[in-house]
């Protein structure tokens, strides 16, 4: 992955763009309130999380023999396991068996692990036509965008730019712009893609372990029109999403759905055990699997374990004021929001990325909406610390921090600066407020400051207990 | 209390009390009196550490731990107007020094000891606040470290509610978070202006007269903002309208 560009210009041109916002808050506001609708309809939900949480924990502490288990179970089933240390490796494995089959045409199903490991500028620099099969995959791909949400990627686009992509980039273009026509129109110019493509390629929400099958959920059917016509299905997945039986996959699609969109079900859960044997009516004729390592092995043995986790519902964004505010595109990694914040800097180094953990008020809402219990703000936290120890914070935080700290810790020095510092303070203000304050920019541009008072609480404490005595 | 020994109390005013709003302080101060506990006011302390501490720098958030401990460690309780910085007492210090084994039982019992204003009124003393009338309009912002870490939601509603002539309203995402965030507010203060414009809309859509919450960072960041818009919204700290002091000058307000 390239170097990112600054986080903070993305950010204020996300903040400056005013259909961005409708937009967010639209699809943002729907989650939140269809998700708190579905927990309360859900008595038993923070026992499921329990148990989600600790299913996922226990394949954690023991993912070398899940591992082992699933690639002995999806071999026997006929499946062929890759492996892939990293995002290249995992970019060539698939390229390779792209080539082999001499595929002109592939479909894919919406996979975010696709995305982390940089596939569709793969595919396309082998020179194989891609075609994205998910309706909002399909926008962004006429946009020429990366998704902005993990469950919602075109979410940062209204109805109308929708209309005005679907124009021109439909042959023919669509009747009308309400979302039935155009759902109409998609249909019809991806359904000629579905029947001709050479390859299947999806992502998977849980690698079942003792069957070693794949199971992916959808809401549109493209992830079974995308892996059952071609002769080929790929699957990419991340190692973490081990699950030890099919039980324990229903387990946690009951948190994943619920915290994702405020359903029950999706509409689609497929389990992909395998291609096709003699008898069966369809099904590829290969399917391989590349397990992706890619920094999750390395997460095993540090700080970051708890983030393994995730199941990828997108709660946490959805809950998230700065993700609100800003978008998903403006965190310029692959996942955005606050498990983004997380995972961003394991993928492309904290030294690219420290704004992330960064940006956050830690104000805890994300935690409290994980599925899964990830404790998202100590992570973040942990990452400062990582940044804070190898020097990557700015000098002028670390000077502000270090003189707060060196005065904090003294006491007699801390009054005496106090009672000096505040009559300077009051100087700039006016009446009550401050308008404008040196050195103090980032406050005073959006909002006043109340004027320190003349003499601090412990001045006035203990001249009044003198007066007492 | 009938002949029982009262509770002492180490009132931990918080640094942004005592630079920008002793009111905050006093008004604690009276609570914790009349709720029954002897208070006192350690000189030893100046800030949590939480700056340090939310920046990453664990070393001197460690030290500042160790500096309140020492300060309060006597006391039957360490009681603070403030969620956050409370919640950083609670559990940032028996995580920051969950290694040193000369501190870290320490950090468990002062935590152990530690609670926020209102939920030490309501939760431990049983306390309620009588005899005070405040013929106004308010609304209540939960800020979220003490809501969250602490789950401060319903004590400070509870002891409102003895506040005769006081009309609360509710106040749509009063659990989203303002934008403060401490350095955020400051680091990514585009970012953090977006967040507390919304907040200031919301609190300006209720009609209220005043607006309440038990964090002063938050309601800083929040006064200042309804201020810049022009918003006549009054912001008071709990704590002062439950000792009775809302007829005094509000956040922003000049004394005369």
């Amino acid at each position: 992955m390239s170097a990112l560009p600054d986080f903070k210009n993305r950010a204020r041109a996300a903040l400056a763009d005013p259909v961005l916002k409708v937009a967010i808050d639209r699809t943002t506001g729907n989650a939140e309130r269809k998700r708190a609708a579905a927990v309360a309809a859900f008595p038993e939900f923070e026992a499921a999380r329990a148990r989600g949480k600790a299913i996922k924990d226990h394949v954690t502490a023991h993912i070398d023999h899940y591992l082992e288990q699933f690639e002995r179970n999806a071999t026997a089933r006929g499946a062929q396991v890759h492996w892939a240390a990293d995002d290249a490796e995992a970019r060539a494995i698939v390229t390779r068996i792209c080539l082999a089959a001499d595929a002109k045409l592939v479909t894919r199903a919406k996979s975010m692990l696709g995305e982390e490991i940089g596939l569709p500028h793969a595919l396309a620099d082998a020179g194989i036509e891609r075609v994205e099969t998910d309706l909002a995959e399909h926008i962004i791909q006429l946009a020429g965008e990366a998704p902005s949400h993990i469950i919602w990627p075109a979410m940062h686009r209204t109805r109308e730019q929708v209309a005005e992509l679907f124009k021109a980039g439909h042959q023919p273009p669509p009747a009308a712009e309400d979302p039935a026509t155009m759902v109409q129109s998609a249909r019809r110019v991806l359904r000629q893609k579905f029947l001709s493509a050479d390859i299947g390629i999806s992502g998977a929400n849980f690698l079942v372990a003792d069957t070693g099958a794949t199971c992916t959920v959808t809401n549109e059917g493209n992830a079974e029109l995308t892996t059952t016509p071609p002769r080929i299905h790929i699957v990419t997945a991340g190692i973490e999403k081990l699950v030890p039986s099919t039980a324990h996959a229903f387990a946690l699609l009951r948190l994943l759905v619920r915290s994702a969109t405020g359903g029950e079900m999706t509409q689609y859960t497929t389990f992909h055990a395998g291609p096709r044997r003699p008898g069966d009516a369809d099904g590829p004729e290969e399917m391989h699997i590349v397990l992706v390592d890619n920094g999750r092995s390395r997460m095993l043995a540090n700080e970051f374990r708890e983030m393994l986790r995730c199941i990828r519902c997108g709660a946490c964004m959805n809950h998230c004021v700065v993700y609100r505010q800003i978008g998903g595109h403006a965190y310029g990694g692959t996942y955005p929001g606050p498990m983004g914040s997380v995972l961003t800097p394991v993928l492309d180094g904290l030294a690219a990325s420290r704004d992330l953990p960064n940006a956050c008020t830690m104000n805890g809402r994300c935690a409290e909406v994980c599925p899964v219990g990830i404790p998202l703000p100590t992570l973040l936290r942990a990452w400062r610390r990582r940044s804070w120890r190898e020097g990557l914070e700015p000098g002028s935080l670390r000077a502000g921090i270090g003189i707060w700290a060196q005065l904090a810790r003294r006491p007699r020095l801390y009054r005496l600066a106090t009672r000096i510092g505040l009559p300077l303070m009051r100087l700039f203000g006016k009446g009550g407020w401050i308008a404008r304050l040196p050195l103090a920019g980032g406050w005073t541009a959006h909002r006043d400051l109340p004027r320190p008072a003349a003499r601090s609480f412990m001045d006035q404490y203990r001249a009044r207990q003198k007066g007492r005595k | 209390m009938t002949g029982e020994p009262k509770p002492t109390v180490g009132l931990f005013v918080t640094c942004l009390v005592d630079a920008i709003r002793p009111q905050i302080g006093f008004a604690t101060l009276q609570l914790l009196e009349e709720a029954g506990c002897v208070v006192e006011v350690p000189q030893a302390q100046t800030c949590c550490g939480q700056p340090a501490l939310n920046s990453g720098d664990d070393r001197d958030a460690a030290h500042l731990a160790r500096q309140t401990i020492a300060a309060f460690e006597g006391y039957d309780y360490v009681v603070l107007p403030s969620g956050s910085c409370a919640a950083t007492m609670v559990h940032g210090y028996p995580d920051l020094l969950a290694g040193d084994p000369d501190w870290a039982a320490r950090a468990r019992a002062m935590a152990a000891k530690t609670h926020e204003i209102t939920s030490f009124l309501a939760d431990v003393m049983g306390y309620a606040p009588a005899g005070r009338r405040l013929n106004a309009s308010a609304t209540y912002h939960d800020s979220c470290s003490g809501l969250r870490e602490l789950g401060i939601a319903a004590q400070p509603r509870a002891l409102l509610s003895h506040v005769e002539g006081l009309e609360m309203r509710g106040l749509p995402g009063n659990d989203v978070c303002c934008g403060f965030g401490g350095t955020f507010c400051v680091k990514y203060s585009d970012i953090s202006n977006a967040i507390v414009t919304e907040k200031a809309e919301a609190i300006e859509e209720t009609g209220a007269e005043i607006l309440l919450a038990g964090d002063l960072g938050c309601l800083m960041n929040m006064a200042g903002k309804l201020n810049r818009r022009g918003a006549k919204t009054r912001c008071f700290h709990t704590v002062e309208v439950l000792a009775g002091q809302a007829d005094g000058p509000a956040i922003g307000e000049e004394a005369l």
